[in-house]
């Protein structure tokens, strides 16, 4: 296990500044507000007796809709273990915060508190990589919720990324949230699968996105394994 | 009418008709829309009109049969050496991983421009005259159609051959099939993951198309690069972390060059390591084979993004991508071609087969101690 000083390039480093990436957007995600890992400048591991591996890292962030990037100090604790944990983090990218979506995410939240027909889309992006523009604020907001689960799921043995939103439908307004019920796939660098999860999520401005449910679904429907595998 | 008046009728009306079609054939690859992913069976016919509209400089051919019987085809570009010297070859395949959509894409793009600037380009000209190009732009071609199926086939990776009995998925990770420390890292052994490295090296017809094809020209190959997406990676061998490639340092010199020519273009970084150290060991990749049996510079180009869209690239960074991966490529032809063909050095090929011996050496010892660090 690579320990002390890390190379920022090697995956190491790479793979715990992406948790911190997954982190960000739970916390500061939105509709108009999208964070992805920049750059690693240094990074550090240590063990932790009894709790983990604890890892000391120097990124910087970049928001991509603004194109805005931030560098930021962060901690990741990899918990040791036989319980599966979710890593802990700790990072502050306050600068971001700074960057205004108030007026836009007002506009959205309320063009779709009220909606008669509610929100509705499937593949996005599509094959082609083709994004609606209508679209994208709802894809962003799935990327935000998907990050709650790639943040719970991440070890440093994982790289997760979201490969495509397979559905997103929006659900009644419930106690001035909108709510949507997202089937996402994410892709899984290091083994390559692609993992189906389905979320139940709620959203406003003043609360950001909170997930409500969340629920892996079958990795292959049609490969059921024959009784006498080796 | 006479006999000899009807024969020059018909000769008039021959030659119209073949430059009608030449004409044509001009106009559909000038007309071939680069910036846009093409299903199959308009890259197959891309690559019968680029050969049929450049014969001084292109020949094609078909060098294996996937799984499903489909053919595995691959453009040749090179010129008359003026001296009848022996060409040299540079290899260069995309399209391993179904999937990846960008790699097949610049491999198209590639032709394009050695085809658009070889007259008018010296360097590229002279290269032409003492290498062999050979280009795969796709060689995964049933899984790449089968990504074409609909919106829930596009994220298929491996090839769609039949596993063997008592497994139950189909397909397997060409890119772990390969004859190179097979089945050692970095995969798995069950059918329904994606990257199962299938039941022996070579077990596919994909892959050993490639072995086969190429390895009757090993020793005048001075190249092998391989095309994937995404991540933006230069890969080196080799993929087990305890086995180092005997040019290692100049695989990363050259590799940085790559990467610092293709960041001149739209500001984008590309990482250079070997695969253990930049993303996850693996074993059996085309890159480890043609490094292990002796083809000095051998890279994996991962190409973009770095997560927004992973696999499904738009369309409108089709350009940007292939533009700094064609600088990237340039570079490291460049540079081979260079250090064989302008300084008169030693050729690569000898000491390449004391380093194969020393590897060889080497992972009997690995295997029989089997420490793993």
């Amino acid at each position: 296990m690579a320990t002390g000083e890390l190379n920022p390039n090697h995956y190491q480093a790479q793979r715990a500044a992406k948790v911190v990436q997954h982190y960000l957007n739970t916390r500061y995600g939105s509709p108009y507000r999208l964070l992805g890992l920049h750059r690693v400048y240094s990074g550090n591991a240590e063990d932790v007796e009894d709790s983990g591996r604890k890892y000391q890292l120097e990124i910087s962030v970049q928001e991509i809709i603004s194109n805005m990037t931030e560098k930021c100090s962060a901690e990741v604790l990899f918990p040791r273990g036989g319980q599966q944990r979710s890593p802990q983090v700790q990072a502050s990218c306050e600068e971001l915060l700074k960057i205004n979506t108030t007026a836009q995410e007002e506009a959205l939240y309320q063009q779709y508190k009220m909606k008669p027909s509610l929100f509705s889309a499937q593949n996005v992006p599509d094959s082609y990589g083709h994004i609606d523009p209508d679209t994208k604020p709802f894809w962003h907001l799935c990327i935000v919720a998907s990050s709650f689960i790639m943040l719970n799921e991440s070890s440093e043995n994982t790289l997760f990324n979201v490969a495509q939103v397979a559905n997103i439908t929006q659900l009644a307004t419930e106690n001035d949230q909108l709510k949507f019920d997202c089937h996402v796939l994410l892709h899984e660098m290091v083994s390559q699968e692609i993992i189906h999860w389905k979320l139940l999520f709620i959203w406003s401005p003043p609360e950001g996105v909170k997930v409500q449910q969340m629920e892996q679904l079958p990795h292959c429907h049609h490969c059921e394994k024959p009784p006498n595998t080796n | 009418m006479e006999k000899s008046t009807l024969g020059f009728f018909v000769l008039v009306l021959t030659i119209v008709q073949t430059s009608n079609s030449l004409v044509e054939g001009l106009e559909s690859t000038r007309m071939y829309d680069y910036t846009k992913y093409h299903p199959m069976d308009e890259i197959y016919k891309w690559m019968e009109d680029v050969e049929r509209d450049n014969p001084e400089l292109v020949s094609s051919a078909v060098y294996g049969r996937t799984f499903e019987g489909k053919n595995i085809t691959l453009l040749k570009f090179g010129l008359q050496n003026p001296e009848g010297k022996e060409k040299k070859v540079i290899w260069m395949d995309c399209g391993i991983h179904a999937r990846e959509w960008i790699a097949p894409a610049f491999c198209q793009w590639f032709v394009k421009e050695i085809v658009n600037s070889y007259k008018t380009n010296k360097k590229l000209e002279q290269m032409l005259q003492n290498l062999d190009v050979y280009v795969t732009p796709v060689i995964n071609v049933d899984g790449y159609m089968y990504t074409w199926v609909n919106t829930t086939t596009r994220i298929w990776r491996k090839s769609r051959s039949t596993p063997p009995s008592g497994n139950s998925c189909l397909g397997v990770d060409l890119n772990r099939n390969f004859n190179a420390n097979w089945g050692t890292v970095g995969v798995s052994f069950d059918s329904c993951a994606n990257t199962y490295c299938g039941k022996e090296a070579g077990s596919e017809p994909e892959a050993t198309a490639v072995m086969d094809f190429v390895g009757k020209m090993v020793k005048q190959t001075l190249c092998f690069l391989t095309i994937h997406s995404a991540g933006q990676l230069i890969l080196l061998p080799y993929g087990h972390p305890q086995i180092s490639a005997p040019n290692y340092d100049e695989l990363v010199s050259v590799g940085k060059a790559a990467a610092a020519e293709m960041k001149k273009l739209h500001g984008m970084g590309y990482t250079v390591g070997t695969s253990p150290q930049i993303l996850y060991p693996n074993s059996g990749s085309s890159r480890d084979w043609a490094r292990l049996v002796g083809i000095p510079f051998s890279y994996t180009f991962e190409l973009r993004d770095k997560g927004e869209f992973s696999h499904l690239l738009p369309e409108d960074q089709i350009k940007p991508a292939c533009e700094e991966a064609y600088a990237g490529a340039l570079s490291i032809i460049t540079y081979v071609h260079d250090k064989t063909f302008n300084s008169g050095a030693i050729p690569s090929a000898a000491f390449s087969g004391v380093a194969m011996v020393m590897l060889s050496s080497f992972m009997v010892v690995f295997l029989t101690t089997g420490v793993l660090l």
